[in-house]
């Protein structure tokens, strides 16, 4: 055990590490883009005086490192500052559509991992039956389709028919069954997408392993070929299921933009499309934390879920 | 000069058909639609999905600049000036106003409106609120309606603004949306503020997602304001608009998609409101620059375009062809007998011939953000012009900054104007020497003086004479080509009722749909 603790005291401490150079890689590729926020503000309608103006009212003429200082000063210490385009609080802006964009990959996943695990656990039970052919190929061919297609076809058949709204309508008041009823179809398209590379990699994990002696060993004592896969095979095979799951997790917070456009859900996806297109470096650059955040935490979570699914590792030193 | 204070804020007449009788403006209605009521009623919840809208839209009404923030506005707040459904101005917050020589304008402020904070309407609030787009440290995009103005100050309930030439339009700029009455304090508003004394009070805001609004139970206009509630929602794609409507999540949507109009309208379950007005899309030339210095190259490559095939094409059909005009048929001078320009390769190839050329290559540079569609109307702007001897090479651009990167830096680009509802203003912002939207860097002696003439001019037929000639001017020697003015197309649900008519001066109604249209 003291091991594990060991390495996510590492772990905490290389992921601060990479949030650092990621807000840096950030704050200079959005200065890498043309114009800045007081043109994108003003679009069309901007002239010398009015930029003039509002640059200086925004703190723009500042260089580059003095406003990263600053922004990064603050942000250390908890204050990440006001949206530059609005004036709210960050904090605010993000609280919301962070709850909404995390409801959503929960639910997704809810749905997603049981269906892969047991549909792969299954195809790897019936390897090469009908069942398994027709399992790989709907999932292969749910990932294949662009997103928005899936979200499309679904809402052709589930929304227009009168079955779930085609539009996401939640706030913080509304109840858990309104939540769920009403971002129905986001969730089951993100599950379609997603579901087809865990439910592969369960199955390769567990055929890999039926090969080994070990299971022949099992087989010829006679236990049920079920008990084979859930109680010797997969035990085994987890490492990697839970590396890919919580690779998909990932995904499921950060790249879901394109399905927050059809079904208008008000997530994290949306606001940093917005922010970035405003320059509104605040905003972009403490979007882009919580997804770096995302990735080193559950990239951190599998680590520590494998290693303690392996006695091996957890017995050594 | 004219004087309009007999009339009250809110025509009757315009109110009073409904639905029953919407054949008249150019509206198209699926067949077999029941009539609906005629009386206005009282009651509902409006929910409007509208195209635009960001997390980043602001409540500054300097910053205004998209029909999401520009709709929210009208709901919450008043102006001084109203442009009614037929482009006329009525009064609104400004009871009348007067002048006597054109340069110094009295606007009396009514009494007896209150702010949704319980705050009285006062002359120095509307004071504050026009110094919010003065002076040098503004980032109002209308300060420059305001540099000719010297001098602005309360006179009992009135407020005089004194100009530096006399202007009889003056009024209608203080008709522009940006121009929301707000409370001050202090000599300046609040630009984060909800506050207004418009139609409906603001319960809830989520930038670039939804708002939430009541009625002003204290709304002084009594035949306005007829949805108990209001919601507006950003829904930014136009199929999940459409899907939106279809499927009973919101009662109207703007800025249909023009390739699914005819399958809603088969539908038969939304009505189509395409409203012909002021708006359209153009192609701006640096005239500053060879090959568009000569206008005889300008005069080439407007006969190479097809415009009647474009408003087919790219509008389906819901709009009309412009003669290179920024004046539209909803102004009150529009030149309508102006020759006409068809596509037309011979003459094209005359006028190449006079600037002295065989062939003629160029760079057009589009993105969808200019208008919707400029991509697909460069190609067909391209196969045309071939055919007349001008090889058009198109650029795309990203959306994602073209404003800041291609429209007015790069020579020949797409564009687009919402229209304006007075010649002088249209002409001032886009066409004047020097103006900062002057997009084809055009300058042009006689148009710059006629302008300034035109302006203090009382006579009514020299005025239009006036007007006359500088359209003439902009459409045969200007350096922007207009090929089409483009319709405002909406669709509604059956149960939505909207006046007889419906104003042609911005979308939705001149973005009081909110105020004006009721559940039959």
């Amino acid at each position: 055990m003291h091991e594990v603790l060991k390495m996510v005291a590492q772990r905490l401490a290389l992921g601060a590490l990479t949030l650092f150079v990621v807000s840096i890689v950030i704050f200079g590729a959005t200065e890498l883009l043309p114009g800045d926020l007081a043109s994108a503000i003003l679009g069309q309608s901007a002239t010398p005086e009015t930029l003039a103006a509002m640059r200086a009212q925004l703190g723009l003429n500042d260089p580059a490192p003095v406003r990263y200082w600053a922004w990064l000063t603050g942000a250390l210490q908890g204050d990440f500052g006001v949206s530059l385009a609005t004036r709210r609080p960050i904090a605010d802006m993000i609280e919301q559509r962070l709850g909404n964009t995390l409801f959503l990959a929960l639910y997704a996943a809810a749905l997603a991992v049981p269906l892969a695990l047991v549909l792969g656990v299954l195809a790897a039970l019936w390897r090469n039956s009908i069942f398994d052919r027709v399992a790989n190929a709907g999932a292969l061919s749910a990932i294949s389709f662009p997103e928005f297609f899936v979200a499309y076809i679904l809402v052709l058949w589930l929304a227009q028919s009168g079955y779930f709204p085609s539009m996401v309508r939640i706030s913080p008041t509304s109840s858990l069954a309104d939540k769920l009823y009403m971002s129905f179809l986001p969730a089951l398209t993100l599950t379609l997408v997603v579901t087809a590379h865990m439910m592969r990699m369960t199955r390769a994990a567990i055929i890999n392993l039926m090969a080994s002696p070990y299971i022949e060993m099992a087989r010829l004592k006679g236990a049920s070929p079920l008990r084979i896969v859930l109680r010797h095979a997969l035990p085994n095979a987890l490492a990697p299921i839970i590396n890919v799951i919580a690779l998909n997790l990932a995904y499921l917070i950060t790249g879901v933009v394109v399905v927050e456009v059809v079904f208008v859900y008000p997530g994290l996806g949306q606001l940093m499309v917005d922010s970035v297109a405003k320059r509104d470096i605040a905003v972009v650059q403490a979007i882009a934390l919580i997804f770096a955040s995302a990735y080193v935490l559950l990239n951190l979570t599998a680590d520590v879920l494998s290693t303690l699914t392996n006695p091996r590792l957890m017995k050594r030193g | 000069m004219k004087n309009l204070n007999n009339r009250h804020g809110v025509t009757r007449r315009g109110l009073m058909q409904g639905a029953a009788a919407l054949g008249a403006a150019g509206l198209i209605l699926p067949a077999g639609m029941r009539k609906a009521h005629a009386e206005p009623q009282r009651g509902g919840t409006f929910r409007v999905g509208i195209g635009h809208g960001s997390s980043t839209d602001s409540l500054d009404p300097g910053l205004w600049d998209n029909l999401y923030v520009q709709v929210f506005a009208a709901s919450r707040h008043n102006q001084l000036i109203e442009v009614n459904n037929e482009g006329q101005l009525i009064p609104e917050i400004a009871e009348s106003w007067d002048s006597t020589d054109g340069a110094t304008w009295v606007f009396k402020i009514r009494e007896g409106v209150t702010f949704h904070s319980g705050k009285t309407v006062t002359p120095e609030d509307v004071l504050a609120s026009l110094n919010h787009h003065r002076g040098e440290d503004t980032t109002s995009a209308i300060k420059t309606f305001f540099e000719p103005v010297t001098d602005i100050r309360v006179d009992g309930q009135n407020v005089v603004v004194t100009l530096d030439a006399p202007n009889g339009d003056f009024p209608y700029l203080m008709s522009d949306y940006h121009l929301a009455i707000m409370p001050g304090t202090d000599g300046r508003i609040d630009p984060t503020s909800f506050d207004g004394c418009g139609p409906y009070v603001v319960e809830s805001y989520e930038p670039g997602v939804q708002a939430s609004l009541t009625r002003n139970p204290d709304y002084w206009k009594f035949d306005r304001a007829h949805f108990d509630r209001v919601e507006i929602l950003s829904i930014v794609d136009s199929t999940a608009r459409l899907n939106a409507l279809m499927t009973g999540g919101v009662d109207t949507i703007d800025q249909v998609d023009p390739a699914t109009i005819g399958m809603l309208e088969a539908r038969g379950t939304a009505r189509i409101l395409s409203i012909p007005g002021n708006a359209h899309y153009v192609f701006p030339m640096d005239s500053r620059e060879a090959p568009f210095s000569d206008n005889n190259v300008r005069l080439a490559l407007k006969y190479a375009i097809d415009r009647e095939d474009m408003v087919e094409k790219i509008l389906g059909g819901h709009g009309a062809v412009s003669n290179d005009n920024p004046i539209g048929p909803a102004n009150r001078y529009f030149h309508a007998d102006m020759e006409a320009k068809t596509f037309d390769p011979d003459r094209a190839r005359f006028h190449l011939r006079e600037a002295g050329m065989d062939s003629l290559n160029v760079t057009l540079h589009v993105a969808d953000a200019a208008f919707s569609g400029a991509v697909d109307a460069g190609a067909l702007f391209a196969e045309t012009a071939r055919q007349c001897g001008i090889n058009i090479d198109l650029v795309r651009e990203p959306n994602d900054g073209y404003w800041d990167n291609v429209w007015m830096q790069k020579p020949f680009v797409a564009s687009y104007w919402g229209g304006r509802a007075v010649e002088d203003q249209m002409f001032t912002t886009g066409y004047a020497s020097g103006s900062s939207w002057n997009d084809s860097f055009w300058e042009h002696e006689r148009f710059n003086e006629l302008l300034v003439k035109a302006r203090s001019e009382i006579d009514e037929d020299l005025r239009r004479e006036m007007y006359h000639e500088m359209q003439q001017i902009v459409s045969f020697e200007g350096s922007v080509i207009i090929p089409m003015n483009n319709n405002y197309v909406m669709a509604t649900a059956l149960n939505v009722a909207t006046p007889e008519r419906i104003s042609a001066n911005w979308n939705l109604d001149g973005f009081r749909c909110v105020e004006r249209w009721w559940f039959a």
